[in-house]
């Protein structure tokens, strides 16, 4: 599989040195009206230079994740922990210096372009706006900068004198990320940024992402419920279910050998080119509801290695082997030497 | 459809349109019970023979197809007739009466737009007691119809405190402003509430709107981003409300002027039902047609300015 390859070539460009661009400690996130926090002690670190997913169903809090990083957040959500990008807490920064965030050291790349853009303002307008309404950059430099970054994409500077209706989605997408490194951030946050793209583009997309986190150094999050995605484009990997992080890991290494059921399971479920199977593996039961406490392990109703103690005991996070390059592989399951891999799984 | 193609079609239009709104009006007057000639004499009894001389001098007894080409003929040759009660020609009635009712409804469409563009704006951006205060008001002031709040202004700031005229016109334009005051206020009142009310709610579904969350997430200050993306996306459904708010002000007017005795158009056609005059209420009747359909022209003609995706012309039907 070329994917080993391009796992090499990430590992070096991503090594895991100095302080990170993006680091969530605890990050704890409560909504109103429910009975236990969204996000429940996510702890989440991407590297300079680094691709890192973050994957789950969909209600697991990876979204909300991306988001509490920009700082957007549901009305009335509170928080605790820490959400450092660039070494400052998100969370507590004044306004000002959130929009400077804003502008600058991060962006956000969403899921649906379409709706992304407002459809009633040109192309170049989009691009240019956040830089000029907030660094003082000149009409003239912005839009030098904005046909720079569409010659980056693979897009003509004209389609700056278009209106978003005029565009295919594909290209529309590569507008967004073209904004999205206007103000050359040191963190990009894509959210299901390919999942509205037929497959082709969803292809050129992933490509020119990485082109592009080569080439200006940025770390890359990357949320996506799609496992062969997450495995193809990224150095590591983070698991998530009912708004923690179950598994954490190198690529190859968490999807060679998975240890936790609900990693093993989510990749028994996903269709699989080279192994052809009947049907697919679902996932049997519901993922637990907000209005109800949790106690124990959040998998465990749905779990075939439950025991006693997972229903009383919330799993700690523990280190389970640590890769040669010394990069951790860790899970939060009380059984995970049970699990056995998925690679041979059907 | 380019611009010149779509504005001889909607010329097109208009001609047809105002062909068929003078045949509705002719055919209103002929219809209503009571004849000028009936007025003229007020309940005196006449004899046959000056009967038949009004008659014949108003050609109110040819047959209405007759009547109906005539007056038809008279109005392409620019001709409105001579008024039954003024005995002048209506069009000099009309170009006499008209600017007090233009300017009137000028005034008020300032007003209309100003107020109820910024209370609207200021609803959905504070939001809170803020927009339930602006709500509560402009319910009251749709709910007030433009004669009684003529009234109660006449009551309040005319009787009350001296500090506007209770009626009539004045001379000269500040006089007239000043004059027209009151009046533009009562006319402009319900629609202010009403346009405010759209504003708001346009803006609250945009403000839901994805992109307005990726605005932010961007760094776009809310203030900017409540301008560029929110008001200014809200505005293509408030323009659909422009031809609405033209025709209000136009009918509304002929309650105003006759309440604070402003002498306009309004309160000319007033004064011309009750005496069936006919060939002026034809006149104004067709001129206010006339207006409102240069006003939706002109709203139809703005439209692709405001909004990007709408192309002159009429909808394709697949699309």
């Amino acid at each position: 599989m070329n994917t080993q390859e391009k796992h090499a070539s990430c590992a070096s460009t991503g090594s895991v040195t100095a302080s990170p661009v993006l680091d969530i400690r605890g990050l704890r996130l409560r909504l109103p009206r429910t009975a236990r926090p969204v996000l429940d002690g996510v702890d989440l670190t991407v590297a300079a230079g680094e691709t890192v997913a973050l994957v789950g169903e969909s209600g697991s809090g990876k979204t909300l994740t991306s988001r509490s990083v920009l700082r957007l957040l549901p009305p009335g959500a509170g928080t605790e922990g820490a959400v450092r990008v660039a070494g400052e807490d998100v969370l507590t920064m004044s306004a000002a210096r959130l929009r400077a965030l804003r502008t600058g050291t991060a962006a956000m790349i969403f899921q649906d372009p379409r709706a992304a853009i407002n459809p009633l303002r040109r192309i170049g307008d989009f691009l240019t706006e956040s830089l000029r309404l907030n660094t003082g950059t000149s009409a003239e430099e912005a839009e030098r900068r904005a046909g720079e970054l569409l010659v980056a994409v693979g897009l003509a500077p004209a389609v700056m004198r278009q209106y978003p209706g005029q565009l295919s989605g594909g290209m529309l997408q590569r507008v967004m990320i073209a904004a999205a490194l206007m103000g050359d951030p040191a963190l990009l946050l894509a959210d299901e940024a390919t999942t509205a793209l037929d497959v082709t583009t969803q292809a050129e997309v992933v490509a020119l992402l990485g082109d592009l986190r080569d080439r200006f150094g940025t770390g890359l999050l990357f949320v996506t419920h799609d496992l062969g995605l997450a495995a193809t484009i990224s150095d590591r990997v983070y698991v998530m279910y009912a708004g923690r992080i179950v598994e954490a890991g190198p690529a190859d290494a968490l999807f060679a050998r998975p240890r936790h059921p609900y990693t093993a399971a989510l990749l028994a479920a996903t269709p699989r080119l080279d192994a052809p199977q009947g049907r697919l593996n679902a996932i049997d039961g519901q993922p637990p509801d907000l209005k109800a406490e949790l106690t124990g392990c959040p998998f465990a109703p749905r779990c075939v290695h439950a025991t006693g103690i997972c229903t009383e005991q919330a799993p700690e996070d523990r280190a389970v082997t640590a890769a040669p390059d010394g990069r951790e592989h860790r899970v939060a399951c009380h059984h995970s030497d049970r699990v056995t891999g998925s690679a041979d799984h059907g | 459809m380019n611009f010149l193609r779509f504005g001889l079609r909607r010329l097109a239009e208009m001609a047809v349109t105002l062909l068929a709104a003078s045949f509705v009006i002719f055919g209103a007057m002929y219809l209503a019970p009571g004849s000028p000639a009936s007025f003229l004499l007020s309940g005196r009894s006449a004899s046959p023979a000056a009967l038949e001389a009004i008659n014949r001098q108003y050609h109110l007894d040819d047959p209405f197809a007759v009547r109906y080409f005539r007056w038809l003929g008279q109005l392409l040759h620019g001709d409105f007739g001579r008024s039954i009660t003024y005995r002048t020609d209506v069009s000099r009635l009309l170009a006499d009466r008209l600017p007090s009712t233009l300017l009137l409804v000028a005034m008020a469409l300032v007003l209309v737009v100003a107020a109820g563009l910024a209370l609207g704006r200021i609803a959905a951006v504070r939001g809170g007691a803020v927009d339930s205060t602006i709500l509560v008001t402009t319910t009251l002031a749709v709910g007030t119809p433009s004669f009684v709040a003529a009234v109660l202004l006449q009551g309040l700031f005319a009787v009350r405190l001296h500090w506007f005229p209770a009626g009539g016109t004045g001379d000269g334009p500040v006089q007239m402003l000043w004059h027209l005051t009151l009046p533009a206020v009562a006319l402009a009142l319900y629609l202010i509430g009403m346009l405010a009310r759209v504003t708001r709610s346009a803006m609250v579904e945009v403000l839901g709107q994805e992109h307005v969350t990726v605005a932010l997430s961007r760094g776009v200050p809310r203030r900017k981003v409540m301008g560029r993306h929110v008001f200014r996306n809200a505005l293509g459904t408030v323009l659909t409300t422009g031809g609405l708010i033209v025709s209000t002000l136009l009918v509304c007017t002929v309650l105003v002027e006759s309440a604070f005795g402003v002498g306009g158009i309004g309160q000319l056609l007033e004064l011309s039902i009750t005496t069936k005059d006919f060939p002026t209420v034809q006149a104004i009747s067709l001129t206010m047609v006339g207006l409102f359909m240069l006003i939706n022209l002109a709203v139809d003609l703005a439209h692709p300015l405001v909004d990007p995706r709408i192309a002159l012309g009429p909808r394709r039907s697949a699309a």
